[in-house]
């Protein structure tokens, strides 16, 4: 037993604020008032955090059970740190985003803080069952919120979301274990780091079915191809801050689980593991990754162009991105991994900014139908800039950044010049060539939402709209201004996050 | 103390509490519910100092009463069970007298406060019986008092149609068990479990069909008390029937007391080496079965304690699980701990459901709409329950399937982990369709208030404490059962 660790605290804050608020604190007050200590906590951690040293801090362990191996456990290094400090900005703009609710206020307000408090433990635990304890724990409040207070068919969507990732978590603990199981009886452990120097030392060789059940349940999770047709509609119907706090940050919790669990366990004979297709072909599992990994930039992205509202757009665009962070993971660099890891933060910065300005256009309009808008710069011209600068970053423009992800990802994973191979290019490369295509098409559908909303004729019902007031507008000058800072010095979050991936 | 001093104990106290009923006709019934609370918490005290030392090797009873570990743990299991029962008759209260109009209040209130104590006794004898016929004998005891007290509201045409049901099946399993019985003790010469596992290897190749059918039959009866596929089709319509206090109580103790007696006879059976990759084959197909068919008939349930008795089918598949991976040392855990968090989750939703059903005059998943504005407390419990039951992390539920499967993984039975997998898909569907209810809809216009006792807010509450802190740790109860 140690002293509480930092860490836990900042996942016990956001419980014990749900639970004051239940019994009838002020809700509002609360909430902002634990979002701005929890973001103030969780940027001193960074600033303690010994960069040059790297590996895991502020470590703590409360033994839950002896004989499993089991211990409530939490521990940060740069990886885990640049997640935590995404969800802590991410759950700050969207408390103070979160415009006046008409009822049952103390729930709503308690259901987002639960779903904080999910995201703080998840990505701060280094016990493998409590890491994917603490994301379904996120999960009950999503889904009574968007059944409560989302919009649209919102009852439909959360019930299939509700079913979806019950079922993905579900084969995901199956994964679990059997990573557990794969252990030597008498060492059997959930902690993370043992488990990952075990697979270092050779102790621990999980079976394959393991392999791919850990990918399918983490990947669905993401918004892997073809495991994604929950995320838009759920996007579409759930209240802005559930929105913006599971596109941003909750679903980075299968990137994550993948680049702490998947990565360093299975060795890289796992993914050149061959199967045998009809007529005397064969497929890697790499191959077959790559595969999905097109689906999700090339399908899903096409099937964002066709889409006629905005909600829907960027729930199909959230999960078209994912396709970026998948393909560093998958080309196995430093280069490209670091590059899905700024991802994961930009994406989850550029997505929620997006989420919170289209809910809080919902919220003035009633509709978000490109069909209806138009012209609203004209009567918005601070929200019309605030959005356009959150679509340029999400195109992935130079000076946001999402720009030096993608581009790490893309150098990283056609390789650099000496290893392109004399025989023609491989898969991965081809893969790469594909998805610099998924630039081009998230400019055609994010410029031409841009300008269907904001540019063109604009209906007289909207000429009187209110803009920003501003302390929305500083919370999404918060996440704009985050992504611009990374975008012009990737380092900052580089120093942090490339030597916690471990390499081997 | 001697461990068997006491089912003497509450047997004494379940005759004490029926004879000063008898007695004193003009009694506030709802204190026979205290001093049985009262009697079986001292019991439970007790229970703590009985050890099993003080059984006397050589005295005749110490060969068909064991108090070893597993075997304590369910005394006070039982102990408990019967004493949430008895909070839970004290809201119950009204509907029997509604449905028991007699001469003065209260007319055959006595009977069915002091029954489940009688029950108790028996419960506590079967997890301790290592003896065929005492395994025979408290079976019965607790089959014929749960006969009276599920056809108890005999104004009630569900009820009496349920009490039918209960009768002649649970006599068919009986006849079942008593025929099994003859069979092994035919080929075997003895009915003490000890007895037969020192006689088994010296069997003659040519009686092992017969031993093995006389399992079958015994099987067969146990399947019956646990409400394994194929023989559950009573549960829905008797667990539906039933008065909610009962029916939790059969779905709770009841069942457990059964998986004990199947654990203690299939030790023996799977300690016989010829006949044990028949037996595991058995056992995997019935657990497959008993989950798709639990799983798969949830679905379609609109009424809540129809939906909570095929939620008690899939979970006896689940325990089914462990039961037919007894090879792997954790087994036997898994097991209890699993029947620990069942209890937990299918008291609280039960004892909710009956507080639900007296106000808003029924038990459908749409009598629950809007609770969560009309009661907030109860429907947060309820909806832990419900996450519990379908195992979400932070409750018991999730670690009891947790170490199910673990085992199951560890025994190798793939397409069980599979069966078992679609399961916990349909048992995430028909549990969310309350919590939706509750926190989705409206109320309805008039929905009258819902009042709840102080007992039963303490024992809903504590319960569902508990789901969450087994939930977080667990060591609590697995520090118990070693």
């Amino acid at each position: 037993m140690s002293l509480p660790s930092p860490l836990f605290c900042l996942t016990l804050i956001p419980i014990v604020a749900a639970l004051f608020i239940m019994v009838g604190a002020n809700a509002p007050f609360v909430a902002r008032a634990v979002s701005v200590l929890m973001l103030a906590l969780t940027g001193v951690l960074c600033f303690q955090y010994p960069v040059s040293q790297g590996g895991l801090w502020f470590v703590s362990q409360y033994p839950v059970s002896e004989q499993l191996g089991l211990s409530l456990s939490f521990g940060a290094d740069g990886l885990s740190l640049a997640l935590l400090l995404l969800s802590a900005i991410v759950t700050a703009s969207a408390v103070w985003m979160i415009p006046p609710i008409k009822s049952r206020e103390n729930l709503f307000y308690a259901c987002v803080l639960l779903i904080s408090a999910g995201l703080f433990g998840a990505f701060s635990s280094t016990d493998v069952l409590f890491f994917y304890a603490f994301h379904e724990l996120a999960l009950i409040p999503t889904f009574l919120m968007i059944g409560i207070w989302g919009s649209g068919d919102r009852q439909s969507a959360a019930w299939k979301a509700m079913i979806y990732l019950a079922v993905g978590s579900f084969v995901l603990l199956l994964g679990i274990l059997g990573l557990y199981l794969a252990i030597p009886a008498s060492q059997r452990t959930f902690d993370m780091t043992t488990i990952q120097s075990m697979a270092a030392s050779g102790v621990l060789n999980p079976p394959h079915w393991v392999y791919w059940t850990l990918l399918i349940g983490f990947g669905s999770l993401v918004s892997l191809f073809p495991f994604h047709s929950w995320a838009p509609p759920v996007y579409a119907s759930a209240p802005m801050p559930v929105s913006m706090l599971h596109a941003g940050a909750l679903k980075k919790f299968g990137v994550y689980g993948i680049l702490r669990i998947i990565t360093p366990i299975f060795p890289d004979s796992i993914l050149a593991t061959r199967v045998a297709l009809p007529f005397g072909w064969s497929i890697s599992y790499l191959d077959i990754f790559l595969v999905l990994i097109i689906g999700n930039l090339l399908y899903i992205g096409l099937v964002t162009i066709a889409q006629k509202r905005l909600d829907w757009m960027l729930g199909y665009a959230s999960a078209m991105h994912m396709g970026y962070i998948f393909l560093g993971i998958a080309a196995w660099n430093p280069l490209s991994l670091s590059g899905s890891a700024v991802l994961m933060v930009a994406h989850g910065l550029s997505i929620a900014a997006l989420f919170a300005l289209s809910g809080s256009l919902r919220e003035r309009t009633g509709t978000l139908d490109l069909a209806d808008l138009g012209g609203l710069a004209k009567s918005m011209p601070r929200f019309g800039l605030l959005f356009g600068m959150a679509t340029m970053a999400s195109i992935g423009l130079p000076g946001f950044a999402n720009f030096a992800g993608e581009i790490m990802v893309f150098l990283g994973s056609f390789g650099v010049a000496n290893q392109i191979p004399q025989g023609g290019l491989k898969f991965l490369q081809v893969t790469t060539i594909i998805a610099v295509w998924g630039f081009v098409i998230s400019a055609v559908y994010m410029l031409r939402a841009y300008r269907c909303v904001f540019f063109g004729p604009r209906p007289e019902r909207w000429a009187h709209l209110p803009d920003l007031a501003p302390v929305s507008r500083y919370a999404i000058i918060l996440l704009i201004a985050t992504l611009l800072v990374i975008g012009f010095c990737p380092q900052l979050l580089l120093s942090y996050v490339t030597p916690a991936l471990l390499l081997p | 103390m001697n461990p068997i001093y006491l089912e003497a104990l509450v047997v004494t106290l379940g005759i004490g509490l029926l004879m000063s009923e008898a007695f004193d006709a003009k009694m506030d019934k709802r204190y026979l519910v205290y001093a049985g609370l009262l009697g079986l918490g001292i019991i439970f005290v007790a229970s703590l100092f009985a050890l099993p030392q003080y059984i006397d090797a050589s005295a005749p009873y110490a060969a068909f009463y064991s108090a070893d570990p597993m075997a304590m743990f369910f005394k006070r299991f039982a102990i408990i069970c019967t004493m949430v029962v008895l909070v839970m008759t004290i809201d119950y209260a009204p509907i029997i007298e509604r449905f028991i109009p007699g001469e003065t209040k209260g007319a055959g209130l006595g009977e069915f406060i002091t029954l489940p104590i009688f029950t108790c006794a028996g419960l506590m004898w079967m997890v301790s019986a290592t003896d065929f016929i005492a395994i025979f004998v408290s079976l019965e005891l607790v089959t014929i008092s749960f006969y009276v007290l599920v056809a108890y509201l005999r104004r009630s045409h569900t009820t009496l149609e349920a009490g039918t049901k209960y009768l002649i099946l649970g006599a068919l399993s009986t006849g079942f068990i008593v025929y099994g019985v003859t069979w092994i003790f035919g080929v075997t010469g003895q009915t003490n479990l000890a007895a037969i596992a020192a006689v088994l290897p010296t069997l003659p190749p040519a009686s092992h069909t017969a031993l093995l059918f006389g399992f079958g039959l015994v099987l067969i009866a146990l399947g019956f008390k646990i409400g394994a596929v194929p023989f559950q089709f009573w549960i829905p319509d008797v667990y539906q029937g039933a008065a909610t206090p009962i029916s939790a109580y059969l779905s709770v103790a009841s069942k457990a007391a059964g998986f004990i007696v199947l654990v203690r006879v299939l030790d023996l059976f799977l300690g016989f080496e010829p006949l044990r990759p028949r037996i595991d084959v058995l056992l995997a197909f019935i657990a497959g079965a008993t989950l798709i068919f639990g799983g798969l008939s949830a679905l379609p349930q609109r009424n809540f304690k129809r939906l909570l008795s095929y939620s008690s089918v899939v979970h006896a598949g689940f325990i089914l699980m462990a039961v037919a991976s007894l090879g792997v040392a954790f087994a036997r855990t898994a097991i209890q701990f699993y029947l620990v968090a069942y209890l937990l989750m299918t008291f609280v939703a039960f004892a909710i459901t009956a507080l639900v059903a007296r106000a808003a005059g029924g038990d459908d998943i749409s009598h629950f709409a809007g609770l969560s504005r009309r009661a907030p407390w109860l429907a947060g419990a309820m909806m832990l329950s419900m996450l519990s039951l379908a195992g979400i992390p932070f409750t018991a539920g999730f670690l009891g399937k947790l170490f199910v499967f673990q085992v199951a993984i560890e025994a190798g039975h793939t397409w069980l982990i599979l069966v078992g997998a679609v399961a916990v898909a349909c048992g995430f569907y028909s549990y969310l369709l309350v919590v939706r209810a509750m926190y989705w809809q409206p109320a309805p216009d008039n929905a009258p208030e819902i009042p709840v006792s102080l007992a039963s807010s303490i024992s809903v509450s504590a319960l569902a404490a508990l789901i969450l802190v087994l939930g977080v740790y667990p060591q609590v109860v697995l520090g118990w059962l070693g």
